[in-house]
């Protein structure tokens, strides 16, 4: 269970949101609409005002390291800074093979990896640390459709098994109606309901 | 012992003229360094000679509030050195705190020991062994501090990514900044290294030079070489280590978030 209470960052209206855990909610908007931002403020990357609480745990009660592994920010590019991939992994496991990986994977040159192979790596990444809310910024920008599908599929058995929440931001809302229980637009620094399809 | 053969204004003039037909050469090859170079040449003589008569004068007449005031003065001029050697420039009045500081416990510290605890001149502030060792300290430890400085902020800058990625992934501020640490600590400490294992082999360091020249036997002159070594490592080593934690430490705030925007100008942030 999230809530968030009166989060203000600069130049946006303060968000406030609860999220049920087992549950995503989508979210889109113009590019430069701030929801990268609105992102980062939840991991705490920036500097904001108001409460983010996870499983009754506050933001501020934590050092910020121990939050950032509860609260899993997925960038929409990632780094990778050893030569091989294993060399960001603690060990392989079954959500490699789930999203078409073997175990050779850990010695690929980190380097010669292609982005939706860095894409889909780096939610396994971030996965290894268990969060107990995901914030995923363009998580498939960069995977075909089966490769998608894949994705979509991990996540939302990673939510199920784990009771973890989701934000999941998307250009395309056909993606989010998939994916997302309630979806959200931010428009002008508001972020606004966006229809309620739950199934 | 012999005694020291003097320099005239001839002698001196004669190695002028060398500078002189440099500073020719390089303006026939418009390698644009003549300015520098003729600049450069005229502070040298300038502060040199100044120095010369303040020594002169401090040496006669042993006052420790007026060593003191020269000693604070040369502290002040490395600090403002190291920041002029960044090429991402920090806001003023943090960078010259931090680069005092890391001065302060490299050079200041370390020829304090040396004066009270292995020197010990009667009193042990003789200006005769106090500036010149505080000198070749502060000189020394500021290119280290200068080095190292300059690494880790031109590092953490172009890597900004990388930090934040380990950031999100649940490192501590520490963690996510570690490797580039290690790599500035060997950037400001290469030197000192490099001059410790080519001395006596490839270079004949000047202090032990002059000391030759000036009529010192040359096993007195290695020892206090050795010495002035052995400090200027030390006192580098520990310069670079605070002014890489005082710095990191101000790249982050309380909640482990990168904050160039409090270390940097704002000119070199935004770029």
């Amino acid at each position: 269970m999230v809530k968030i209470k009166n989060l203000r960052i600069p130049g946006y209206q303060p968000v406030s949101l609860q999220i049920a855990a087992n549950e995503c909610i989508g979210i889109s908007g113009v590019s430069g609409s701030g929801k990268t931002r609105l992102l980062r403020a939840i991991a705490d990357l920036d500097e904001h005002d108001g409460e983010v609480i996870v499983n009754g745990i506050h933001a501020h009660n934590l050092p910020a390291h121990t939050w950032r592994k509860k609260v899993a920010l997925l960038p929409a590019e990632s780094v990778w800074w050893f030569d091989t991939i294993g060399e960001h992994f603690i060990s392989y496991n079954d959500n490699f093979s789930t999203l078409g990986f073997s175990a050779e994977v850990m010695q690929w040159d980190a380097a010669h990896c292609s982005s939706g192979e860095k894409q889909r790596l780096s939610i396994l990444r971030l996965l290894e640390n268990r969060p107990e809310l995901l914030l995923l910024d363009e998580p498939t920008a960069n995977l075909d459709r089966h490769n998608t599908t894949q994705v979509e599929t991990l996540i939302q058995h990673y939510l199920h098994e784990n009771r973890a929440a989701a934000i999941w931001v998307a250009h395309s809302v056909t993606q989010l109606k998939r994916v997302a229980q309630r979806r959200f637009v931010i428009h002008q620094g508001q972020l606004q309901a966006a229809g309620h399809d739950i199934d | 012992m012999q005694s020291l053969i003097s320099l005239s204004y001839l002698d001196l003039s004669l190695a002028a003229l060398l500078v002189l037909a440099l500073i020719g050469l390089a303006g026939r090859m418009q390698l644009g360094l003549s300015r520098q170079l003729a600049i450069a040449a005229v502070r040298t003589t300038v502060q040199l000679s100044i120095l010369g008569l303040i020594l002169k004068a401090v040496f006669s007449n042993v006052n420790s509030l007026l060593i003191a005031a020269i000693s604070a003065v040369m502290l002040v001029v490395a600090a403002m050195e190291i920041l002029s050697r960044q090429k991402r420039k920090l806001h003023r009045r943090w960078g010259f705190g931090i680069s005092l500081a890391s001065l302060f416990v490299s050079s200041f510290v370390i020829t304090l020991l040396a004066l009270l605890i292995i020197i010990r001149a009667d009193p042990w502030y003789t200006p005769q062994y106090a500036i010149p060792l505080l000198g070749m300290l502060l000189g020394n430890t500021m290119n280290g501090i200068a080095l190292g400085m300059d690494r880790l902020v031109q590092t953490a800058w172009q890597q900004r990514r990388q930090i934040e990625q380990r950031l999100m992934l649940g490192q501590t501020a520490l963690q996510a900044i570690q490797d580039i640490r290690r790599d500035s600590m060997r950037a400001g400490m290469i030197p000192i290294i490099n001059a410790m294992a080519a001395a006596g082999i490839v270079s004949l360091p000047g202090m032990m030079t002059g000391q030759i020249l000036a009529g010192s036997s040359p096993q007195e002159a290695v020892n206090y070489q050795i010495l002035i070594m052995f400090l200027i490592t030390a006192g580098t080593g520990f310069g670079v280590v605070s002014v890489l934690s005082l710095i990191s430490r101000r790249l982050f705030d309380s909640r482990q978030r990168l904050r160039f925007e409090r270390l940097l100008r704002p000119e070199s942030v935004s770029s």
